[in-house]
């Protein structure tokens, strides 16, 4: 995984709740074996009529907004634990969401792969959203490190925001969980003879 | 005197390898299970790092989410999903997991396989990738749905890092009327509580209303825990549960199971343990529930009218359904009603649909399809004399698969098509792009096929 930077980029507002992964990502696009090229469908049936033609009033449709941020609304990601949901954002160009809230799964899987989630309180959101969609070429900063994103519109202003230090530090520094739980397998194997006799051991598969 | 623990906190903690200060716990899996659409990554991330996985015996696949529902015995017609499903045979193979794959009988929708071998257990921790993986904890189990960088991780270690989410109770006392099942419960609690009112918790569902319910039943609402948004749901193994697993083909048999009998006893939250958050319902003259919206949130009774609404995503979602607020549900019309899913398409839920369809016939607008949650489910609803019944009123009987709930194989419904489904997801375009989907128990989607129509089951019982 890359180590995240801070980063200033324009932002694609898409001002709606519960945006769900199979509209991020409908089924029928999940039969790639891979990780990549998920972004050509992103939000397909948002952004394409059925006939392939892209759909006037889809954000992603016009052209004055663009940017490595998407902003939304309140509980972005529920439903399905697809992965490639968060593959598809990030392929598309996204390095950051800002939300009211996310979804789990949704959440772990994008920060996972090094998709910063950004959540942010109701009023403030509002406040940008406006600002952002008033005049799309409004920067706002993304600092991961002081957990903080910076509005740009003359002045600046910053609101902080939270995240898991854990998952904080393996952004920053490009860490990989995987390594990690490789570097304790012992500790594991220890942890299976402890419990060897519990009964989850009895359902053999 | 020993610290009041809930019932997650006590599987959790007994799965806890070791924590990472300020950051998750390394959580044990004691049963990983795996299908076609969310492994072919994972597998990839192993090979590139030049491991095998670590604990296979420990790992069960199906086939699922992207197979036919016709001639399963035939090669898979549609080239992508052939090469999915091709390519899970193959990883299998490689790196010798257990496959129940296409022709195989104990092939099914994963959530159903695990729980009728006997697979799933009260308080083992379980994974899958994939969201409804909370269903095995209707049998006690801590499960829930992961990504396939996660799935990797236990792949990789047999363990999962992952913070301890808060647990959260819910209560449900009262009792529901005929022809009323598990489904109308949760499509209630749903409704009431929004879906986004458990996100971040891990439930666990109490109350003499739960209690009551029938293992099947039970796995129905932990299934849709996650469509209010929580980590994963659970209940409380009872003699129920036991008799539940008695016999079943992978269950621990004889002395062990005696000796899990006593351990399984434990598995209860301690009286004032604490839950971050509480819930109360009481369902006393319950209606049976259907969904008038896009989201599993936007439930009503069928004898209500759809609400009036005002917020422009309510309003976004009345105008995809092509109805309007202040009408009556009840009477609107269906092109096509779906029974399957891990959700409800087990042996309960296809005899609730045969006792309402005997001797009737699907009404002729509808095309209506029944898609049993694995194969031992087919062959047990053959045995019955279900499927007869079934073909007799006009319905179609399938093998088992995902099928119509996600819409991933050809089983899609049409654009603007209604479809009342017994599956968990009445998202924009889940069932096909356009697709109209209204969320129901069994017993309301076997009287709607018959009349045509949106209908109160109590009506066409009496």
């Amino acid at each position: 995984m890359n180590k995240f930077q801070s980063f200033r980029s324009t932002v694609v507002p898409l001002e709606a709740d519960n945006i769900d992964t199979d509209q991020i990502i409908p089924a029928r696009f999940l039969k790639a074996t891979g990780r990549t090229g998920f972004g050509e469908n992103l939000f397909r049936d948002l952004r394409y009529d059925s006939s392939g033609k892209k759909k006037a009033g889809f954000i992603l449709n016009n052209d004055s907004f663009h940017g490595k941020i998407l902003m939304t609304g309140k509980n972005f990601g529920c439903g399905s634990s697809r992965e490639h949901a968060a593959w598809a954002i990030q392929d598309y160009g996204f390095d950051a969401i800002i939300a009211e809230s996310f979804a789990d799964i949704f959440r772990n899987n994008a920060l996972n792969i090094g998709l910063l989630t950004i959540t942010l309180p109701e009023n403030i959101l509002k406040q940008l959203f406006a600002k952002c969609k008033k005049s799309p070429s409004t920067q706002i900063g993304v600092n991961l490190r002081d957990q903080f994103v910076e509005l740009f519109d003359g002045e600046s202003t910053s609101y902080p925001f939270v995240i898991n230090p854990y998952k904080k530090l393996c952004l920053l520094e490009g860490l990989d969980d995987i390594d990690y739980l490789l570097s304790i397998r012992d500790q594991i194997a220890l942890f299976e003879q402890k419990k060897a006799s519990s009964i989850e051991n009895l359902s053999r598969i | 005197m020993k610290k009041a623990k809930t019932l997650f906190d006590k599987i959790w903690d007994e799965h806890k390898v070791t924590g990472i200060p300020g950051g998750p716990d390394v959580l044990y899996i004691d049963k990983h299970l795996i299908h076609e659409v969310t492994s072919p990554q994972a597998f990839a991330g192993l090979e590139k790092r030049g491991i095998s996985v670590f604990r296979k015996e420990q790992t069960l696949a199906t086939a699922d989410h992207n197979v036919p529902t016709i001639n399963q015995h035939l090669p898979i017609r549609e080239e992508m999903s052939r090469l999915q499903v091709s390519r899970l045979v193959e990883n299998c193979r490689k790196h010798e997991i257990e496959l129940f794959g296409l022709g195989h009988p104990n092939q099914g929708i994963v959530h159903v396989i695990a729980p009728e071998l006997g697979i799933t257990l009260p308080g083992m921790t379980m994974v899958c990738g994939d969201s409804h993986t909370s269903t095995h904890g209707g049998l006690g189990a801590l499960a829930f749905g992961i990504g396939s960088t996660e799935v990797e991780q236990v792949f990789a270690s047999q363990c999962l890092l992952q913070e301890r989410p808060p647990a959260m109770k819910i209560c449900v006392t009262g009792e529901m009327g005929p022809w009323l099942s598990s489904k109308d419960l949760i499509l209630y609690i749903i409704s009431q509580a929004s879906t986004d009112a458990a996100t971040g918790h891990f439930v666990e569902y109490m109350g003499s209303a739960i209690s009551a319910l029938s293992i099947e039943e039970r796995m129905t609402v932990c299934n849709m825990s996650i469509e209010m948004g929580a980590r994963g749901g659970i209940i409380a193994p009872d003699d129920k549960t036991l008799e539940y697993i008695r016999n079943r083909p992978f269950a621990p048999k004889g002395k062990a199971l005696e000796a899990a009998l006593e351990r399984w006893k434990e598995l209860h939250s301690d009286e004032g343990a604490f839950f971050a958050r509480e819930l109360h319902f009481d369902i006393t003259g319950l209606a049976p529930m259907v969904t008038y919206g896009t989201n599993p949130g936007m439930g009503i009774a069928v004898d209500s009218n759809i609400p009036v609404l005002n917020n422009p995503s309510d309003r976004k979602a009345l105008e995809y359904m092509g109805w309007q607020g202040g009408e009556p549900v009840a009477g609107k019309k269906l092109d096509y009603v779906f029974i399957g899913s891990c959700t409800n398409s087990r042996i309960e839920d296809l005899r609730i649909v045969a006792a309402v369809v005997k001797g009737k016939k699907v009404s002729q607008d509808v095309i209506a399809f029944i898609v049993p949650g694995s194969q031992r489910v087919r062959q047990q609803a053959k045995s019955e004399g279900l499927e007869d019944i079934f073909l007799e009123s006009g319905f179609e009987f399938r093998e088992s698969g995902c099928s119509a709930c996600l819409g991933m194989n050809e089983d899609k419904i049409p654009p603007l098509s209604y479809c009342m489904a017994t599956s968990n997801r009445n998202f924009e375009g889940r069932q096909g792009p356009g697709a109209r989907t209204i969320l129901a128990s069994p017993a309301t989607a076997a009287a709607s096929a018959i009349n045509g129509y949106i209908t109160d089951i109590r009506m066409l019982a009496s």
